[in-house]
């Protein structure tokens, strides 16, 4: 395990759980959550950021150390999600970016021709282009030839806790994909994720689980964890499934007493 | 008992199939061609056949279909009304998180042409009417906006002689120098003119259709433009087709029955979500105050038959924000949060100038939460859910940065 580093946008990144900031019950609870979590990576929605606030500027609750990935959460197109990821950079919020084009209200799909569009001007603009993404193999192609930095499938749609119900199609991006393969949205408990890691998946965006639950900061460590079991099982190489007992072999035991 | 007839049995099966109800709302042109096929006479035997097994089967569904949501509005729901919550909790923290976002209603001017007899702002009533000036609107503004409210929401009544779509306009242009986002609720445009608010920097769209029973609606709009019931129910349509990014529905809750009135809301906006996937519709759930002395409330809805109502449009639309006003008691506001609200106004004034209280004018109806917006903050954080005074921001949309 040793050697097992997260590279993306030539930064070495030490955990593979990234967290989410939209839904917590009170920013304060934030710092230690990202901080139980072990969480290096965290995304906030532009939309929400008053820099004017006295009170509430969220990014305030984002402990020091941490890389802060904007999302464009609230982009409708290629064009809006290009001008908050501009807007992010212009106050200073570094140049990760998390695309998040979505048009469709009422099940938060993700757009991916618009965010594939975005990604080929952002990434042209020195941005670490981190695109929310349908697990399709074709697009996911495209975004890296548009120079995303890693692609973020969704496991199921946002906010539904249902976990890994696109394995199928995730499976075949980390199979195919020489770019990080991250799955973000829909993993409801710290299994999901370990099911995420345990395929090979190079790391698990949460925010939905952890900021609902009755204890967010404890959650926050449940999640960590299970990334970590998950990613170490996976490296270690997990045993096949089988799906019959091997005791013996009645169909071809006769070739071995022939000889 | 009565039998089913042949419409009725089809009402029965448009309701149960959510997929062809899907299709035949896409290819119709307006609202009021799903209005026809639920004639309110048919509705009315359906709710008769419900039994305490369809609200069970309804709570226990993952999606639910148009005739669950009757079920969950109807009487049997009562019952069940503790799962039924703590169902529309589960869906309303999962999709929108541990949050409430707060507006405040800024009314720019209160003349009117039309007759609606349970408004204030009714042409007959003789008050002193008044307009905000641009001067007065800017002094407004920055007075509502020094209380940390980022969202705003601007009214006027029907009047295009005093509150033109020009001065609406010029409104916005003023506000948004103050907020992240300008919502309107006025009187119905054309998509043109929604166009041109929009152009200015308003963003969203709030238009009750106050009564969907059309026979009821006639009784309570005597004179003026807003007689004309599809053009009003047509308007938040043509809001959505000109780009309003959120548009926000409703009945006023106490005019008609409020089952019919609730299960023709959560269909609009359904009809509305399926047309216009690109836009966030929500549903206000304003229930009518005493705004007139001679009015008296025909079909009061009581605190439980709101929370019916706000949980089954939970149920059945899981992404729709869901808005409670100040015309709500603070107590009852601050129940209501976790079973489904997502929005609420806070620091509100339902008079002209009423935050700089530059003007003596008079209230559309009077609020019954007065608590400061500190107050309804300190009161969310309570709850515990984080009160979001920026959800949005306008300079987030826009040609090229």
């Amino acid at each position: 395990m040793k050697n097992d580093v997260l590279v993306i946008g030539g930064k070495e990144i030490k955990s593979r759980l990234f967290i989410g900031t939209g839904k917590f019950s009170n920013n304060r609870l934030i710092p230690e959550a990202v901080k139980r979590s072990g969480a290096q990576v965290v995304t906030v929605a532009l939309r929400r950021v008053d820099i004017s606030s006295k009170q509430e500027n969220m990014l305030d609750f984002i402990p020091e150390g941490c890389i802060i990935m904007p999302n464009t959460s609230g982009a409708a197109n290629a064009g809006e999600a290009v001008r908050i990821a501009r807007i992010a950079r212009h106050l200073g919020c570094g140049n990760w970016v998390k695309i998040e084009i979505i048009s469709d209200a009422k099940y938060l799909m993700p757009d991916n021709y618009e965010t594939i569009k975005a990604t080929e001007i952002l990434a042209k603009e020195g941005f670490v282009v981190l695109p929310y993404v349908n697990p399709d193999l074709m697009d996911a192609r495209r975004l890296r030839d548009a120079g995303a930095a890693a692609v973020m499938p969704l496991g199921a749609p946002i906010g539904t806790n249902k976990g890994l119900k696109t394995k199928e199609l995730v499976q075949i991006l980390i199979e195919e994909m020489d770019i990080p393969v991250i799955v973000d949205a829909g993993l409801g408990k710290p299994s999901h994720a370990a099911e995420c890691m345990e395929i090979g998946a190079d790391a698990v965006l949460v925010n939905t689980a952890i900021a609902v639950s009755e204890d967010p900061v404890a959650m926050a460590e449940a999640f960590s964890l299970a990334v970590k079991a998950g990613r170490m099982a996976y490296v270690a190489g997990m045993a096949q499934e089988k799906i019959f007992a091997e005791a013996s072999s009645p169909l071809t035991g006769f070739l071995s007493k022939n000889e | 008992m009565k039998t089913a007839g042949c419409e009725e049995i089809k009402i029965f099966e448009h309701m149960a199939n959510s997929v062809e109800l899907r299709r035949s709302i896409l290819c119709k042109e307006s609202f009021i061609d799903i209005i026809n096929e639920f004639d309110i006479k048919h509705l009315e035997y359906v709710f008769s056949q419900i039994n305490e097994d369809d609200v069970l089967r309804a709570i226990n569904k993952e999606k639910i279909n148009l005739y669950d949501y009757l079920a969950l509005l109807s009487p049997h729901a009562e019952k069940h009304i503790e799962s039924i919550a703590a169902k529309a909790k589960k869906i309303t923290d999962m999709n929108f998180g541990k949050v409430i976002s707060l507006y405040s209603p800024v009314y720019l001017s209160d003349y009117c042409i039309n007759q609606c007899v349970y408004c204030g702002f009714n042409c007959k009533n003789v008050i002193q009417r008044h307009k905000l000036n641009y001067e007065q609107a800017e002094i407004e503004a920055r007075e509502v906006s020094s209380k940390g409210i980022r969202h705003i929401l601007l009214l006027t009544g029907e009047s295009r002689m005093h509150s033109p779509v020009e001065y609406i306009e010029e409104c916005v242009r003023i506000f948004k120098k103050y907020f992240s986002s300008v919502s309107i609720e006025i009187y119905p445009l054309e998509t043109y003119e929604y166009k041109k608010i929009i152009a200015a920097g308003a963003e969203g769209l709030t238009i009750y259709q106050e009564v969907y029973d059309r026979h009821a609606y006639k009784t309570y709009h005597l004179n003026g433009p807003k007689k004309n019931y599809q053009y009003r129910l047509d308007a938040p349509e043509r809001g959505c087709a000109a780009g309003m990014r959120v548009v926000n529905i409703g009945a006023l809750l106490g005019l008609a029955d409020w089952r019919k009135e609730a299960f023709f809301t959560g269909l609009h906006a359904l009809y509305l979500q399926n047309k216009y996937p690109y836009v966030d519709v929500g549903i206000s759930l304003p229930r009518i105050r005493k705004q007139v002395e001679d009015f008296n409330i025909p079909c009061p809805v009581s605190d439980m038959h709101l929370v019916q109502i706000m949980t089954a449009i939970r149920l059945l639309l899981p992404r729709a924000g869901i808005n409670i006003s100040t015309r709500e008691r603070k107590e009852l506001r601050e129940n209501l949060i976790g079973l489904g609200v997502t929005r609420m106004s806070a620091g509100s004034s339902t008079r002209v100038g009423g935050h700089s209280n530059a003007l003596d004018s008079f209230g559309q109806f009077e609020i019954s939460d007065t608590s400061t917006v500190e107050e309804v903050r300190q009161m969310i954080y309570r709850k515990g859910y984080q009160p979001v005074f920026k959800d949005w921001d306008n300079f987030l949309q826009g040609e090229s940065f």
